[in-house]
């Protein structure tokens, strides 16, 4: 097993105001390639804030990152717009679909960047669709499925590239019991079987177990960590 | 075509405020081509003009006449190949809100205008009668004046009661053609003014000139009032173009301030169209910032925005032409004969296309600039 994730004293602060307001403070931590990790801690203690600076949609202000061998913090805007379309696939707490496409057209979605072809990009799309249990749901808009389905649409969007890494920021956070259970379960069985990195932000102890790692962050520290 | 059915779908995401935008983009284009068609249908006699024919004038004012002994001294000009005489007449029928235009002109000024066609026997039942006039086909069908009728005329210019009889009733070779004038013998006018009021003898109110090229003009017009510089009556001589847009000078504000409004109303589009796109961009921002998560570049979402901006724009634009050319001939019934020309040009329709692609284009330009900029992690915390 080797680091997909390297964290060498990372912090991050937001301006607000005239105000400096520190998040993440001088964090050091590595991620296994294939882990399942669950960051949990208090709200506003910066788990989203370390989430996106690992995805790569936002910018540290000091340390180093590496993901993938890659020093993320040196990529462009444009260039890291490229890596995040190859190697991240993101679930968010709303789901966040195009509410005028389709499930199935959702899913596409991140192939119009790739160069496969019409029938390349039907096959797989069909795949994620089968493999998140919607086929029978494919032509429906976000609107006319519930919060679980739509969650799983998300997830087949995430895995269409076939991203090394997964990262979810509480995605069970807006779902009932049940429909959460599918998720995780789901989640689980993308690490499992596909060998995917997945790293979950979740306030759920109950969401927490499914990880095989649980990380707690407290005011940007790293507290502890727990199997 | 993904991205086609995606900038449609998004357009139509809320119908009615799409709609709405919409229908003001068909009045506004509407209305900027019924506006430009009354400039230009102000204009029409001036383009149906040719530049083959000068006109020469006192260059004191139109109101003074020449004297007629310059017909002979400016068919002397080297390049002029016929000169006719013309004299506004300036005649009421029965009311004086019947106003029409009546000239009177000497014979072969039927010769310097091709462009009005009448039947030969027509033509000769006129040469034969002194008291003989030619109705143009638009006034004719505004009166109903029928060949053979009488019609009396009083004069204001020149006093009394003036009766012709019509023998002749021209047509424009064209739509373009302005036919709203009546034309009567100068020879005619001319003796009974001699004996009416015998010092307004001999008197012509403007000569028209045939010349051999039109190219020459300038050099014709130079050549033709140099003959009478340091004369008691100095003549301006110009293209018939030039004369004609002299008189429309005249109203040149009203003209300009019409102008203007057909462009303020499309600035007042581009207002309403540029805040629909702020407002439908600004709803979208956290699937612009998802869009970004995913990979897509700041290009994409410009072009998402410009192109709901277009197709809404084109929609509208072209219903907006499409219906400019009935209203336009609505518009023309119900104003009667005020323009006798009224018809939408090709430049008109041109430009209704141009405004529409500039309302779409401009209307998305701060939006697109805006959402391609957003920041993704502000973007996302606009969601819920
Ligand atoms: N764009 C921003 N501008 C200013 N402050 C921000 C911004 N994003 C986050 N913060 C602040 O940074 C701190 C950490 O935010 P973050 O969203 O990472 O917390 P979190 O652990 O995800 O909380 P929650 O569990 O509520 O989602 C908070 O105090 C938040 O207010
Ligand atoms: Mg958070």
């Amino acid at each position: 097993m080797h680091s997909i994730v390297e964290i060498g004293n990372l912090s991050k602060s937001y301006r607000r105001g005239g105000q400096i307001v520190p998040v993440l403070e001088d964090l050091t931590f590595d991620i296994m390639a294939g882990d399942f990790i669950a960051l949990m801690g208090p709200s506003g203690s910066g788990k989203s804030t370390l989430l996106n600076l690992i995805a790569g949609i936002d910018k540290p202000d000091h340390g180093t990152l590496r993901v993938g061998g890659i020093d993320i913090t040196a990529l462009s805007e444009s260039e890291l717009a490229d890596w995040r379309a190859r190697n991240v696939g993101f679930i968010f707490q709303f789901y966040n679909l195009m509410p005028v496409l389709t499930a199935y057209e959702n899913i596409e979605l991140p192939l119009l960047l790739t160069r496969l072809s019409g029938s390349e990009r039907r096959e797989h799309v069909e795949t994620a669709l089968a493999m998140v249990g919607l086929t029978d749901r494919m032509a429906h808009y976000p609107s006319e499925l519930s919060g679980g389905q739509q969650q799983r649409v998300a997830i087949a969007r995430a895995i269409i590239t076939d991203p090394t890494i997964l990262v979810a920021d509480e995605p069970t956070g807006d779902l009932d019991r049940v429909s959460a259970e599918d998720v995780l379960t789901l989640m689980a069985r993308l690490n499992a079987e596909l060998g995917k990195t997945i790293i979950m932000v979740t306030h759920d102890q109950h969401a927490a177990q499914k990880a095989h790692h649980i990380r707690q962050l407290d005011k940007g520290v790293l507290l502890s960590s727990a199997a | 075509m993904y991205l086609l059915k995606l900038i449609l779908r998004n357009a139509l995401r809320h119908k009615l405020r799409t709609g709405l935008t919409m229908l003001g983009i068909i009045v506004a284009v509407l209305a900027f081509g019924l506006l430009q068609t009354v400039v230009d249908a102000w204009y029409a006699g001036a383009q149906s003009a040719s530049s083959a024919r000068l006109v020469t004038r006192s260059s004191i004012s139109l109101m003074f006449p020449l004297p007629l002994s310059y017909e002979g001294r400016i068919r002397g000009v080297a390049g002029v190949q016929a000169v006719a005489r013309t004299n506004w007449f300036g005649a009421i029928y029965r009311e004086p809100r019947n106003f029409f235009a009546q000239f009177a002109v000497s014979d072969n000024y039927l010769d310097l205008y091709p462009e009005f066609v009448l039947p030969d026997d027509q033509r000769q039942a006129y040469l034969r009668d002194r008291k003989g006039c030619l109705i143009g086909r638009q006034l004719a069908d505004q009166y109903g004046f029928k060949v053979g009728a009488v019609l009396p005329l009083r004069g204001t210019i020149y006093p009394g009661n003036w009766e012709f009889v019509v023998r002749g009733i021209f047509d424009g070779v064209d739509e373009t053609k302005v036919t709203r004038q009546m034309l009567f013998h100068w020879e005619y006018f001319n003796e009974t003014l001699k004996q009416r009021t015998p010092r307004r003898g001999d008197q012509v109110g403007v000569y028209v000139l045939g010349i051999d090229n039109p190219d020459n003009a300038a050099a014709i017009s130079r050549a033709v009032d140099q003959t009478f510089s340091n004369s008691l009556a100095e003549t301006l001589t110009e293209t018939e173009q030039a004369f004609q847009l002299g008189f429309v000078a005249m109203s040149n504000e009203i003209i300009a301030a019409i102008r203007v409004v057909s462009y303020v109303v499309i600035l007042i589009i581009m207002a309403v169209m540029a805040n629909t796109m702020a407002m439908s961009a600004r709803e979208r921002s956290a699937e612009y910032a998802t869009l970004k998560v995913l990979g897509f570049g700041p290009g994409f979402i410009a072009l998402l925005i410009f192109g709901e901006s277009f197709a809404i724009c084109a929609i509208g634009g072209v219903l907006g032409v499409a219906a400019t050319a009935p209203a336009a001939a609505l518009f023309k019934d119900l104003a009667g004969n005020v323009f006798p020309i009224f018809q939408v040009s090709s430049h008109t329709l041109l430009l209704q296309t141009a405004c529409m692609l500039l309302i779409g284009i401009a209307a998305a330009i701060v939006p697109a600039i805006r959402a391609s900029r957003i920041r993704i992690v502000e973007g996302l915390r606009a969601i819920g």
